[in-house]
Order: structure tokens, then sequence, then C-alpha cells
């Protein structure tokens, strides 16, 4: 059960071969005995699941199911839940129980799934090793004194490891889809405004987007379908009919043409992922998608254009934390602006602290058109690059981060080398194109290598399409990490 | 050399939606506070606002109503302005910067001095704040966020007046428009339609002279009084060889001054830019049209129209479009008038509402759709005094027992026998057994004695019991003392 995919769980429950509630305490079980080494859960409520889960067993018994009745699925801790903590991994939410549903755990629960827990993640999602979490980082399942890439690692071990079968992530530069590499899991970023921003705690709004985490491109279109589809509650939210995700994932990849950009073979690729890459694209070659070259000339300028907007937008949006209201408050101070300053040099980390000041200085009168002004003109440039480029293929593949997975701490110190990480994943995110990574493999100390592919606006099904077939000839999506106590 | 007073206005109107700017809560003035303040107006974590498409189309109808659809920015864009207080839960207001919805416009204004254009600079869409509750509290402070998330426009002139008086005629002119256009319900107590000014003083012809801003003038009277402080402040300082300082000010009503807010430490820097979580917001030709026809005509127009067909003097013009309530109540008098016969009739019901029934309406609290008199029946009752049926003594008889519900004209002056003789055959018999009989005062009259012509009128009108018509007495008597 720990390794079956949705469609084989959705059968198991069906058949009654198991019920919910049992294969909830199932991965509940394993994710008690796993957490305390992994830490990829904040919150788990064992008493909440089970309450879901027999009343999904109650549906199944009426006949009354969905594909995702039943199945429990692990939340990052970013998406508030009715009556669930919600931290955001912050200390500034510590104690914040949220009174209302994010949109996505609303389709979940409507779908009839399981909340198992609410997963780690970096602070306010700002990171990209899931060290920046107040609760302590998360260790990565194939080796512990490594990362699991972020700030959805979390959510990424949680897969990886089997604690969950599924979970949801969000993705600003890349937090869906490096964790997913770096762990050996399978991750899919929507295009900007396919999943509901609503209740899904803001990093950088114009960024932000969510989507589903899993072991297999077959589970993330099942996912997809719950997760996607408009919502009036969110004004970025885009209004277009409901389609079926999985539709694609059977149709041969012949002609599919396959683009790869001159530009992500650069400097920074190291040598293990490159090899893995490569092989990547001999296989797809094979199943007949035919392999074009192109270029992204302004691809280079993504990392310092994002951490111009992302900054900018998120110094705004953590104003809200103030200790006037909810979250933390400082014990002591002396008046209105001293409460502040406390509330928030105690309630954030290093990190945010530093991408506030960062926001807060390129949003500033006289540097406004310097930095914000430019870094928006900048990701108008890389969106057309992209525009341009899919007049010449259906897909762009690469790399989805530079290296494996890099021990806890290496990068801890140096925040851009710490950037550098998205350097492939944040084109996407300031074009709003959807994006996911893939497993491909295995480089340096047998740690996972991931398949970034970025699809054109709502290719959605056919980049699915491309990852279905790609695991259908290949099993790195099913190798489990050694070294984890059954 | 003599000092010139610069105004500009400031004016935030609370439009007249029944939910919020961003939200779906209750805009409704007076609710206990904090109950009407949804997930979005307390900024939890995670929510999101959502444009109200009425407040949107009120600030359409705005631009139209001050420039016609050259003045509405087909695109315009919500932008955040950012910082920290504790009754602005977001840590930023969602207000409109670079590019507003409406730009540009005017609007007319008369004062003793004639018409003058006042032109606008723009006016945006914007949410209000909460409320900081300072005095029920000991050693803390209360917030009310019933009014955060409230759509406010802001509507922005040009430094266009000269005197207090022109901005205040200016504020009068704005407060009727939001009214008659219906997108704010202009409760100045409430707070719903409040100033700011922006106040200096220049030698004629000089550039600019530094400003004040006097925040929040929630009456006109109140508006007059500051300005009028304010530049007589400036001015003492400039003549005394002084300097003004850019600076807030506060009008404090109980002791008629302004005063300085307390200046902080460093200036602010709003770090304005687009709300990510807003689109931009597109008005698409079609909206525009559909609000165009659905525009009432506005006072402008009906001022003009007023002066070319029913000849009615700009001043009373003005008064009549107080509101739309009243003009309304004066065309449907007008139309009730016979002007054919009488082409005076329309001047003579507007003096009766902008003087007796205004005063009426006024001291009773009610508006002209109120009015327990009807326009039609305004107009009959003043057709009897341009007919000579009663004189205009009688008239404000008959309008008090109308006032308090005795109804039709006609029937009041006949149950009250107050109705003329204006027929000339019985007054002339009448004359002429009054002169018949006084014998004396006619020889009085006739050896130059002017009294004793009073006394025959006197006499007359005994003898009708009052009934009279008074002019045509007059003559009558003049023709038979002269024959």
């Amino acid at each position: 059960m720990l390794n079956a995919s949705l469609n084989e769980l959705s059968a198991a429950l069906a058949q009654k071969k198991i019920s919910s509630a049992e294969l909830t305490k199932l991965f509940l079980d394993r994710t008690a005995r796993l957490n305390a080494a992994l830490n990829a859960f904040i919150t788990v409520e064992t008493g909440k699941s089970l309450a879901q889960a027999h009343a999904a067993d109650e549906r199944i018994a009426k006949g009354d199911a969905k594909p995702l009745t039943g199945i429990p699925v692990a939340h990052k801790d970013i998406f508030v839940a009715k009556g669930w903590r919600t931290t955001c991994g912050s200390k500034m939410l510590s104690n914040f129980v949220s009174p209302y549903d994010a949109h996505v755990v609303e389709r979940f629960n409507a779908a009839g799934a399981v909340i198992l827990g609410k997963t780690n993640m970096d602070e306010f999602a700002m990171g990209s090793s899931s060290e920046t979490s107040f609760y302590g980082p998360v260790k990565n399942p194939w080796n512990q004194e490594r990362v699991p890439g972020g700030s959805s690692g979390g959510s990424t071990a949680a897969v990886a490891a089997r604690m969950a079968p599924a979970a949801t992530g969000t993705d600003t530069g890349g937090s869906i889809r490096q964790p997913a590499s770096l762990s050996g899991v399978s991750g899919l970023k929507p295009t900007y405004g396919l999943v509901s921003r609503y209740g899904m705690i803001a990093f950088a709004s114009s960024l932000d987007q969510g989507g589903p985490i899993a072991k297999s491109a077959e589970d993330l279109a099942l996912l997809l379908n719950v997760m996607a589809g408009f919502d009036a509650r969110d004004s970025t939210s885009v209004e277009r009919a409901a389609e079926d995700y999985r539709r694609e994932l059977d149709r041969p990849l012949a002609g599919l043409r396959v683009a790869v950009p001159r530009e992500h073979f650069g400097g920074g690729l190291a040598a293990d992922v490159g090899k893995a890459i490569e092989a990547a694209l001999a296989q797809l070659e094979k199943l007949g998608a035919k392999r074009v070259s192109i270029s992204l000339p302004n691809s280079g300028l993504s990392v310092p254009a994002y951490y111009v907007i992302a900054p900018a937008e998120a110094s705004s949006n953590l104003s809200r934390f103030d200790g006037v209201r909810y979250g933390h408050r400082a014990k002591e101070y002396r008046d209105l602006a001293d409460m502040y300053f406390r509330t928030r040099a105690e309630g954030f980390g290093a990190e945010v602290r530093r991408r506030i000041l960062i926001g807060t200085y390129v949003l500033s009168h006289g540097y406004y058109d310097a930095y914000y002004l430019k870094a928006q003109k900048i990701r108008r440039l890389i969106a057309d690059d992209f525009v341009a480029a899919f007049k010449q293929c259906d897909v762009i593949v690469g790399p989805t981060a530079p290296t494996v997975a890099f021990e806890i701490g290496a990068k801890a110190a140096d925040p851009v080398q710490m950037y550098l990480n998205d350097i492939y994943t944040i084109p996407a995110n300031l074009a709003g194109l959807p994006a996911m990574s893939i497993p491909c493999g295995f480089g340096k100390d047998d740690l996972p290598v991931g398949l970034h592919i970025v699809g054109n606006y709502f290719s959605e099904a056919r980049m699915l399409n491309l990852a279905h077939q790609y695991q259908k000839a290949t099993d790195w999506h099913q190798r489990e990490p050694g070294g984890i106590q059954r | 050399m003599k000092w010139e007073i610069v105004i500009g206005l400031e004016t935030h109107a609370q439009l007249s939606t029944a939910s919020k700017m961003f939200s779906g809560a209750s805009t409704v003035f007076g609710a206990a506070p904090n109950t009407q303040a949804s997930g979005v107006d307390i900024a939890l974590p995670g929510v999101l606002p959502v444009a109200n498409r009425g407040a949107v189309e009120r600030a359409i109808r705005f631009g139209l109503a001050v420039g016609g659809e050259k003045v509405i920015n087909r695109r315009s864009v919500f932008a955040r302005k950012n910082y920290f207080y504790p009754d602005l839960p977001k840590g930023y207001q969602i207000s409109q910067y670079e590019l507003p919805i409406v730009k540009g416009g005017e609007i007319r204004i008369l004062t003793k001095s004639g018409e003058k254009a006042i032109r606008l600079t723009r006016a945006h869409l914007e949410e209000d704040a909460g409320k900081s509750l300072h005095e029920a509290f000991r050693d803390s402070s209360g917030i009310d966020l019933n009014r955060a998330g409230v759509p406010l426009l802001e509507i922005v002139s040009e430094p266009d007046m000269r005197s207090a008086e022109e901005a205040v005629a200016y504020a009068r002119v704005l407060h009727a428009l939001v009214r008659w256009i219906d997108i704010c319900d202009g409760n100045m107590q409430e707070g719903s339609f409040r100033c700011d000014a922006n106040v200096s003083v220049r030698r004629p012809g000089a550039p600019l002279g530094t400003r004040a801003e006097i925040k929040n003038l929630n009456s006109f009277r109140f508006l007059e009084h500051a300005i009028e402080f304010e530049a007589k402040r400036q001015i003492e300082i400039l003549d005394d060889g002084g300097k003004i300082v850019q600076e807030t000010r506060l009008y404090d009503p109980d002791r008629d001054e302004t005063r300085g807010m307390r200046t902080k430490e460093e200036a602010h820097d709003y770090r304005y830019f687009p709300d990510p979580d807003l689109l931009p917001l597109e008005v698409s030709e079609k909206w525009i049209h559909e609000i165009k026809a659905k525009l009432p005509e506005l006072p402008e127009a009906k001022r003009k129209r007023y002066g070319t067909d029913f000849k009615i003097s700009p001043t009373v013009a003005i008064q009549l479009t107080a509101s739309r309530d009243k003009a309304e109540f004066f065309e449907r008098s007008a139309r009730a008038a016979d002007i054919i016969m009488f082409p005076a009739a329309p001047q003579d019901i507007a003096f009766t509402i902008v003087g007796e029934l205004a005063g009426l309406l006024n001291e009773a609290g009610l508006e002209f759709s109120e009015s327990p008199i009807t326009s039609e029946q305004l107009a009959k009752l003043r057709r009897r005094v341009l007919d000579g049926s009663i004189s205009s003594k009688s008239a404000k008889e008959v309008l008090a027992e109308m006032w308090v519900g005795k109804g039709d004209p006609d029937s009041i002056i006949s149950a009250k026998g107050l109705k003329q003789i204006s027929d000339r055959g019985e007054i002339e018999k009448i004359v002429d057994q009054v002169l018949a009989a006084n014998a004396k005062q006619v020889e009085d009259y006739r050896a130059g004695k002017e009294k004793a012509f009073n006394s025959l009128v006197g006499q007359v009108m005994k003898a009708t019991q009052g009934k009279a018509n008074p002019a045509q007495v007059n003559e009558i008597l003049k023709q038979r003392l002269a024959g």
C-alpha cells in the first residue's frame, strides 16, 4: 500500500480491500515512526484525520466515492485549513489556528480526501532547502545529512519516504520542482492562475502557484483534476472550462518537439546532473520525441529579476504579521513602534527578515525605477523569450536544479549560492508557465536527479503525457530511498 | 501688495455600495465594533481582495458626470500604499496611484463674483482604514474594523479656488453632485463626505506658496472657518517675514483654529507598487455606454434648461438643483402649471419652492420626496394667486393648511372662504354703494386728503369681508373718484 499509486489505492478502497481509516492509520503510523528523523511534518492530528477517514468510508459505503475519496493527502503548511494550526513554517504563526479553509483544501475535502497533516517548509516559503523553518530543517530521506530542497521540502520528503501517498506544495521560484528533484519525486507547478491562491499564505502574489507532489505523473494528473479550477475569491484565478488532465497520458510521443535551451548547459551545471539529463533526453528521443535546440537569451537575468520582484511583493504581503490581530506578539514593549519592532524581529527568521529588507529597499522612493520597474521589464523579456521558443517546440526540458541534494548547512550562510539553486526553475514563474520535475536518474552519492519540463500556457495535459510516457519506459520514479526502516 | 489665497480640495466620498471595496462585508454605519469585518477586512493569512463592481460603476458614473467619457481611464491600476498602523490590517491600503480611474473633469461653481470652473486632477478608488478608539480604554487602544475596506472615491481638485467662499461653493456643488448621481449618501456627520483642504498664499502672479494640508473637515462651516483661519495665519507669518512650513494640520472647531499635527520624525515613504493580487481594472466601452445611458440629467444641464425654458435666474436654479428630489419636484410643478396663460408661473413656483416650502421641509427634517404637499397641489395653489382667485396673503394660509394635510387648495379656499371677488361688475356695484354712503370721505378726498382714499378702500373691503381683489378695488375707486 505504501508504494501504491493513487489509482491503485482508489481501487483498493472501492473493492473494500482496505478502509480509508486503515489506510490513513497506516500512513499516520509511518509518519509517527519516521517524523522524528525526517521532520517532514509540522502538525499531525490523528483524531482529525481519522474522523475525515471515517466520513470517507461512509461515503464509499454509500457508493458516493470520487477518485480521491478516502485517500490521505498531506498539505504544505502554507495552505490554511479550518481548525488546523497553520504556521507557514514561522514562529510568527506558531499559535495561529485558521478559521477557514484554503480553496485547495476545500477542493480536497469536497473530493473526500483525508488531511494527513501539515508539512514542514522554509519559513513563508522563502528558501531552497527547507532549512529556514522555525520548526527545524527537513531531512532528505535519501540521505539524512542532505537537504530535501525547498521550500516544499516537507511535502517532497513525506512522499519520498512514503509517509504520504501525495501532497500539496507551492512554487514561487521553484519551490515544488526543486525539492521534487532533490527528493526524487514528481511535482508540478501549473500555469499561473490555474489553482486558486485563496487561503494559500502569500509570499510573492504574482509568482505563487499551488500544485501537486506525488510519486508519478499519473498521480499528479489525478491531483491536478481536484486542485485546478476557477475561484471568484482570487482575482488572478483563470476562468476556463474544467479539463481532465489524464486525458492525454497515453498519447504516443512520436513527433513531439522537445527543446533544450542552449543556456541550460552552462558553467553552473554539475557533471553528474548533466549526464542524467542527457540520458533522459536520449530516452525521450527513443520514445519518438524530436529534439530541437532553442535559445532563451534573457534567462540569465531571471535570478536577479526574481530577487527584486519576489522580495518586493513579500515585504508588503508580510506586513499583516504585526502582532495586532493574531499570531506572535512580543511580550514586552514600550509603545506601538516598539511592539512592531520586537514582534517582527522575534517572529521572523533571518531569511525572511533579509527578504523583507531587500523588498522594502527596492520599492523605496528613488530606487523603484532602478530596481522594481527594471525587474518588471526583464520579466516581460523573459516571457517573450518563451513565446518565441514555443513557436519552435512543444516542451522545453533540462535540469531542474544544478546539483543533487547538498548537505544541510552547506549553503545556509551564503544566500547567493542558495538562490542560484533556482536558476532553472525561476524563469517559468516569471513567465507564469506550467513546469514540472520528474525523477530521471541518480547522480553523485546516489542522490536523485530531476528532469525539468516547461510547457506552454495551459499545456499541463501534454506535459503530463510526456512525463507519463517517460515513466512508463523507466523506473526512476518507483525507486524509494534505502536505509529507511519499513 | 495684497495676498492671494490658493486652495485645492481632496474629498473622500464614501461610495454607497452594500458591501466593501474588496470584501463581501456590509458597509452599514453604526454596527457594534468589528461585527462587519470579514477575513479579508481583518487580513487573515491567505485572504485575497476582489474589487467591487458596484464601486467601480459608481466611480465611472462620477467621471461621466464631471467630464464625460474622455476622463474615464479604460485601464486603471490598483496600487498598494504601504505603512504600519493598527487600524490598517494588511499593513497597506489598496488605492490607485499612477493610473486612477478618472483623470480630469471639472466642477462649475457660482459665487458673488460669478461662475467659475474648478478643474479636477483625478478621482480614484480606494478602501478606508479602520478606526482607532482611544477613549474607552485604559493603557491600550481599541480597534474597530467595521470601516476598514469601505469603498471611497477620492476626488482631487486642482488648486483653482481663491477664497473660502469658492471652496465652500465647490464642496457644496460636489456634495450635491455625488448625491444626485447616487454614488454617495453625502452624510457628513457619519463621515461619508469629508474634505482635506490644501491652503497656501502668494502674491498674485507669483508661483504657488508652501501649502498646509488641513485634514478631515466634515462640515461646510468647518471648511470655511478652517481655510479662513489658515490663510490669515499664513499671511501673518509671511507679513512678519517668516516662512510657511509644509505640514498637515487639524482644525479644532471648539477653538476655531488649525493646529499642526505632531510631526513625524521621518517622512513617510509609502512604497507604492501595483497590487499583484488585483488585475489591472479594464472597463469596456460597452459598460461605459450602459452606465451613461442610465445617468440622470445632470444638475448643470438642468440649470441651463431652467434658464432657457423658464427664465429662472442662475441663483435660484442652483438652489432648485441642490438635490434631484427638489429639482424633480420643481419640474413636476412647472409641468402642472399653465404657462400659456401664466408665463411667469414657473418662476413663481420656483420662488415658493426655494422659499416657503424648502423652509417648512427643512424645519421638519423632510426631503422633497417626502413633502406632504404634492407638486401638483403647489402648482394649483400658485395658479390661484396668479389668476387673482386669492391674495398672496391668503396663499400663505392655504399653504399652511395644505402642509397639515388638508389636501386640495381649492377646497381649502372655499372652506375658509378665501376666494377673492374679482368680478368687475360686482366690485363696481359695491364701490358705488360705498361711495354713496360716504359722501364726506369722497369730499375729503377730492379736497386733497389722500388718507380718505384708504378709508374708502377699507370700507369696500369690509363690505366684501376682505374678499375683494385689492388691486381691482383700487383701480375702480380711482376711476370712480376721478369721474
